[in-house]
């Protein structure tokens, strides 16, 4: 462990922490330049944020501690996240303590406290919420788990810096078997990050809720610090993506002339990113929710073909 | 004998706690009047030699094996006791998981109203005399002595409330298939000892048996300890007798009885069996994952927490089983390290399976107690009522849904490694479908995710469902403490899964002569190398704290900490109220949508125009009605066939006799 | 990895055949049916000419030509148009559901890969490790049929089926004689207009294009 690893990953998890809401605020300034309507300024999250911050927290009579205490787990699950993934160096000394295995945990332990914090207060929308979060999440689950089998065994390790390294810096191979793991990883983001087609960010339709339904009771600082951690989440799992899909760019280890390009090429990534979300999202329509066990089951099969596919053509 | 006094081995000291228990109990059978000596004294005594056993388990694995030859019994058959890594490991099992059973115990029996405490109390320490035995013993005849005073004393334990005719019949039906599994082990052992005539361990470890009669014995095994453990598709008695039993009892049977069965699997399998063959892994497997998969599905719908909790227990064995049977598939396969890396996954499991499973069990004991039902659509809100057993769950809930950093999460990691590492395998077919097996182990840990959610969700927050669950009691203390001591089990296990593993090495190294290589320290897990994968729970959860932290004190140092207190905002509809929330049925309504194949559910739904209209649900298991009433219907069948030879008149039964004589007659003189 | 890049290219468009085999497998629409089929015949096409350059086999070339123009261009504007005429277009129901018919497509590729990794091995070719794809996309292809009621759904499927012994040929022995080849694109086109005929026959008889009508015509 050296004290430039250690800079990195304190920098790199500082850096998802800070640009996390411009990657929403990017996201939702595209979606409303497609759909034709006059866009917010890419700063307004952050804007969101202090607003929320500044405010009185609103809780009802009924709520336990947990509830209370749930969006600091929530943030803090989502900041470890993000120092578990390389976003602009393969330098993260942090990283072997968790793999990826351990990543979807992390996404659990934050989701179970969600869930359970909007079960809390009693609501029949809140246990709705957590109700429909819980069936997506396990359709979810293993087929995300399938996705990162698929990169572990292409690289022998669970562990994203290695795979980044066999990915990014070793002689350029094509694998099929990734690109089912790409179709896949997309639509399990999808469902994991509450965006169409799965869940509508934007709804104010109690029924048609997931994520949203759940933090109803949420006002304040801890609705900001949720908002936050919803803007976390989704830019870990563009960096998970980039890491396993497009790992151009990250500097290799100890490489640290390489940082001002990293940081760049992370940034035009991003940019083609967050605007090809938009787009899937204004062209797609919301599914039905017993139609969301259809749509995962078959990110799921994707996953699977994909490992099927490295023991055909890759092993 | 010849030497009055043994000298002074571990399984000597082992049998002397067995013994301590059973006198224990029958000690109980003479206090019969002073029912605070019982509670007071006799389980507090019991639950030091949960402790004794729990200590030499703990020694048992680091010391050579010992053996002792005790002169109890029939003549001529004597019992052999060896306490060998293996037993230890279980040992270990028994002793720590029920000590903490056994404090609560103290404070749960102390209200018992209904039935006799002091028969309750000697079942109670047979039961648990029972278990010890069956892992200490070193004959088929010894095995099958204790493996039937565990499972008598733990019928009598289910029926303790034997006035209502459901637990009554759940007694049955646990009696049933128990002996059923039992018949299945007693040939087992008839195979196993290979025509020689001697019962003892020691022979049949030497017996040469061809692969077909090792195959007879591996199936009638994986049979009759599979009835025992509650392996799909003899899995049925699980969900009636555990919730029938008192909640410290099913938390006993669910964390260690059904634990014997794998520690018997294990024995026979790698101990007692000198050939192993490829496919009995690949069954195993299968079964494990079948059932690991139909346990959760049927544990989302349920809405009695007792029961759903049984059908946790289903899906928990079969992860173990499907562990156990990808180790024999490495381990037929020559992959010795791998084999190694799955046996400390299963065995691992099979220890935090027995904290966990105990927490939520007992805690179900504090809630049935506060609010006298076990329907979870009665409940709601108890965080605020009943704040320890709330917070304490809150471990075992996350322990058993697979949270990282708790325990449940190192070994499905551990499980999940190896199935990552099956493209090492020779056989072409295993090693494409292994993988996909891992999506449904996976599976069945989100499933336990929301299952979970549900049973926390539904019994503790919200807001109560019932008036009367506002004057709700909380746990008395020896409660407090039992819960304790099994989450910080859940805990320990959690944080030093290095340290778990160096003692299971011992039992890896006698069973399949090669152990799990940690290539981390202390603090690092690293199975097969660090490159490949690492974990750390320590330091994953001081990350975790000092974000929190960090988070906590910046966001009250820039800004503030004013809360107003408000009504739940009601989305434009006054009337809300409590049963408005989810119930249990609802909550599962999704599984029961998606995976309706594999139920069978009645409903009764209210006519228009009723005025008290009145839902009804209900979600039984197919199996119950595709597998077990045809043959129920055959059985009883089959005995009308063979009551027809009953006339009654003397003179047909002295000509059956006649018959049979004659028969034996010819038979022998051939 | 020591494969050639174009040899690369040619794995990846073989899952990718794969790929579009499962999309069509969970495809509701006939109009998606028949625009999933037209990309399976251009990602085929497209392999055959990677094949015939890095091989130099030269009537792989005419191979390539002919899947362009039959199935990625005449076929499917043959099948759109048949759709727009007998008004067919809606969401149907396969007989058997979709997660259902994926996870037996599943079985059924773990099952081909397996039994064409024996058969590859005696093969020569470069692309032989692509067999398994292949056949695993005839099997699917069959899945498909069996599992749709309606009549185009059907022709497409045996047209897919067509599609993966294509590709198998072309990856066990670099396609079979052009002479077979034109031999089969003939069959197929006289069958496709053959089953053009009967769809309107069959709708004229039974008001629907449903097959399950036919099993009337069962003798008693």
């Amino acid at each position: 462990m050296t004290t430039t690893g250690i800079f990195l990953q304190v920098l790199q998890t500082l850096l998802a922490i800070l640009l996390a809401p411009l990657l929403m605020g990017w996201v939702n300034q595209c979606r409303a330049w497609l759909q034709g309507r006059s866009a917010p300024p890419i700063t307004q999250p952050y804007r969101t944020l202090r607003k929320l911050f500044h405010k009185d927290a609103v809780i009802a009579h009924n709520a336990s501690p947990l509830f209370r205490f749930a969006p600091y787990i929530i943030f803090a699950c989502m900041t470890l996240a993000a120092g578990l993934v390389p976003t602009i160096a393969n330098d993260l000394p942090f990283s072997p303590a968790a793999d990826v295995i351990a990543l979807v945990g992390i996404f659990a332990l934050a989701r179970i406290f969600q869930a359970l914090a909007a079960m809390d207060i009693g609501t029949a929308f809140g246990t709705l919420g957590a109700r429909r979060e819980m069936l997506v999440s396990f359709l979810a689950e293993p087929a995300l788990l399938m996705v990162f089998f698929t990169a572990s065994l292409i690289s022998h390790s669970t562990e994203l810096p290695v795979i980044v390294e066999t990915l990014a810096h070793k002689d350029f191979v094509i694998y099929p078997s990734l690109a089912f793991a790409s179709v896949a990883f997309w639509m399990v983001s999808t469902a994991e990050n509450a965006r169409v087609p799965i869940d509508n960010p934007t709804t104010h339709l109690e029924l048609t809720m997931i994520h949203e339904a759940m933090i109803l009771e949420y006002s304040a600082r801890h609705l900001a610090l949720i908002e936050w951690a919803v803007a976390l989440k989704l830019f870990t799992y563009s960096t998970l993506g980039i890491a396993m899909f497009l790992p151009w760019g990250i500097a290799a280890r100890g490489d640290l002339a390489a940082l001002p390009l990293a940081v760049l090429v992370l940034l035009a990534k991003m940019t083609v990113g967050g605007a090809a979300l938009a787009f899937l999202e204004t062209v797609a329509a919301k599914l039905r929710l017993f139609r969301v066990p259809e749509f995962l089951g078959s990110a799921f099969l994707l996953a699977v073909l994909g490992m099927l596919i490295h023991f055909l053509l890759e092993a | 004998m010849t030497d009055l006094l043994p000298p002074l081995d571990l399984v000597n000291l082992a049998w002397a706690g067995v013994l301590y228990w059973l006198s224990l109990g029958f000690a109980a059978l003479l206090l019969q009047r002073t029912r605070s000596l019982l509670t007071g004294l006799i389980f507090p005594l019991g639950a030091l030699g949960a402790l004794l056993i729990a200590g030499i388990g703990l020694v048992g694995l680091f010391v050579p094996a010992s053996a002792v030859v005790l002169p109890i019994g029939l003549p001529d058959l004597p019992f052999h006791l060896r306490l060998d890594a293996l037993s230890a490991f279980f040992l270990l099992l028994l002793g720590a998981a029920s000590f903490g059973v056994t404090v609560y115990a103290v404070g749960y029996f102390r209200h018992m109203e209904r039935g006799s405490l002091a028969l309750l109390t000697l079942w109670y320490h047979l039961f648990l005399a029972g278990m010890a035995g069956v892992m200490l013993a070193d004959d088929a005849y010894a095995f099958m002595v204790a493996w039937e005073v565990m499972a008598l004393s733990s019928y009598f334990l289910v029926t303790t409330d034997h006035d209502i005719p459901e637990i009554r019949h759940a007694g049955f039906l646990y009696l049933l298939i128990a002996h059923v599994g039992a018949v299945s082990l007693l040939l087992c052992f008839g195979v196993l000892q290979g025509g020689h005539g001697y019962y003892t361990f020691g022979y049949m470890r030497g017996a040469e048996l061809t692969p077909f009669w090792a195959s007879v014995a591996y199936l009638l095994a994986l049979f009759g300890f599979g009835a025992k453990a509650g392996l799909v598709p003899m899995h049925v008695w699980l969900p009636e007798a555990h919730p029938a039993a008192p909640s410290p009892v099913s938390a006993l049977m669910s964390g260690v009885m059904l634990k014997t069965a794998m520690y018997g699997l294990l024995r026979v399998t790698f101990d007692l069996l000198n050939v192993q063959l490829d496919w009995w892994g690949t069954l195993a497997l299968a079964l494990g994952l079948i059932t690991a998969l139909y346990g959760v599905i049927f544990a989302a719908v349920q809405s009695d927490m007792k029961r759903l909790l049984a059908w946790s227990s289903i899906e928990n064995i079969g992860i173990i089983l499907a562990a156990f049977g990808l180790t024999l598939i490495f381990y037929t396969d020559g992959k010795g390290a791998l084999a190694a890396l799955t046996l400390t996954a299963m065995l691992y499991h099979t220890l935090n399976h027995a904290f966990f499973k105990g927490l939520l069990f007992v805690s179900t004991g504090t809630v049935l107690h506060a609010t006298g039902t076990r329907l979870m659509g009665q409940m709601g809100g108890l965080i605020r009522y009943m704040p320890w057993t709330a917070w304490l769950t809150l471990i075992g809930v996350l322990a058993i849904a697979g949270i990282p950093p708790l325990n449940g999460f190192v070994s499905e990691w551990l499980l999940l490694q190896a199935f990552l590492l099956t493209p090492g395998l020779t056989q072409p077919y295993l090693n494409m479908v292994i993988p996909v097996a891992a999506a449904s182990v996976a599976m069945a840990a989100a499933l336990a995710a929301y299952v979970m959610v549900k049973f926390y969700g539904v019994i503790y927050l919200g807001q109560p469902r019932d008036p009367a669950l506002r004057h709700a009691h909380a746990a008395n203390w020896p409660q407090r403490l039992g819960m304790l001591w099994l989450a910080s089990g859940c805990v320990a296990l959690g944080l030093f899964p290095a340290r778990v593993i160096e003692a299971i090495a011992p039992v890896a190294r006698l069973l399949i002569s090669q152990t799990l290589v940690n290539d981390g320290d202390w603090l690092f897990l690293a199975p097969v190398s660090a490159e490949r994968a690492s974990y750390a729970p320590l330091i994953f959860l001081g990350v975790v704290l000092v974000a929190l932290l960090l988070v906590y004190m910046w966001v009250r140092h820039f800004y503030h900490g004013r809360v107003r207190r408000a009504a739940p905002w009601d989305c434009g509809y006054p009337e809300q109220d409590a049963r408005m929330q989810d119930s249990a049925q609802g909550f599962g309504q999704p599984i029961r949508h998606i995976f309706v194949s594999f139920m069978r559910v009645e409903r009764e739904t209210p006519d228009p125009f009723d005025r008290h209209p009145r839902y009804q649900g209900a979600t039984l298991d197919q199996l119950w009605f595709l597998l077990y009433l045809p043959i129920a219907r055959l059985a009883a069948w089959l005995s009308a066939q063979a009551g027809r030879l009953q006339h009654g008149r003397i003179q047909w039964y002295l000509i059956y006799s006649f018959v049979t004589l004659i028969f034996l007659l010819v038979f022998v003189t051939r | 990895m020591s494969l050639t890049y174009h040899l690369q290219v040619v794995n990846l468009l073989a899952a990718l055949l794969l790929l579009i085999s499962f999309a069509m497998l969970s495809q509701r629409r006939i109009v998606g049916l028949v625009t999933l089929f037209a990309w399976q015949g251009a990602a085929l096409s497209l392999s055959t000419t990677i094949v015939a350059w890095s091989t130099g086999q030269h009537h792989l070339y005419y191979s390539a030509a002919l899947t362009l123009i039959l199935k990625v261009l005449v076929m499917p504007w043959f099948f759109y148009r048949l759709v727009r005429k007998l008004d067919v277009n809606r969401d149907v129901e396969p007989m058997i559901n979709i997660p259902t018919t994926m996870l037996i497509g599943i079985a059924l590729v773990i099952f081909s890969f397996n039994l064409a990794m024996p058969i590859s091995q005696m093969a020569g070719t470069v692309m032989r490790s692509t067999l398994g794809i292949a056949m695993a996309s005839v099997l699917l292809a069959f899945l498909m049929m069996i599992t749709r009621s309606k009549a185009i759904p059907q022709v497409i499927g045996f047209m897919a089926m067509e599609n993966g012994l294509f590709f198998a040929a072309t990856s066990a022995t670099y396609g079979m004689p052009l002479v077979v080849e034109m031999g089969v694109a003939l069959d197929v086109m006289i069958g496709l207009f053959v089953l053009g005929i009967m769809s309107f026959q069959i709708r004229e008889s039974f008001d629907s294009m449903d097959l399950r009508h036919m099993e009337k015509l069962k003798e008693r």
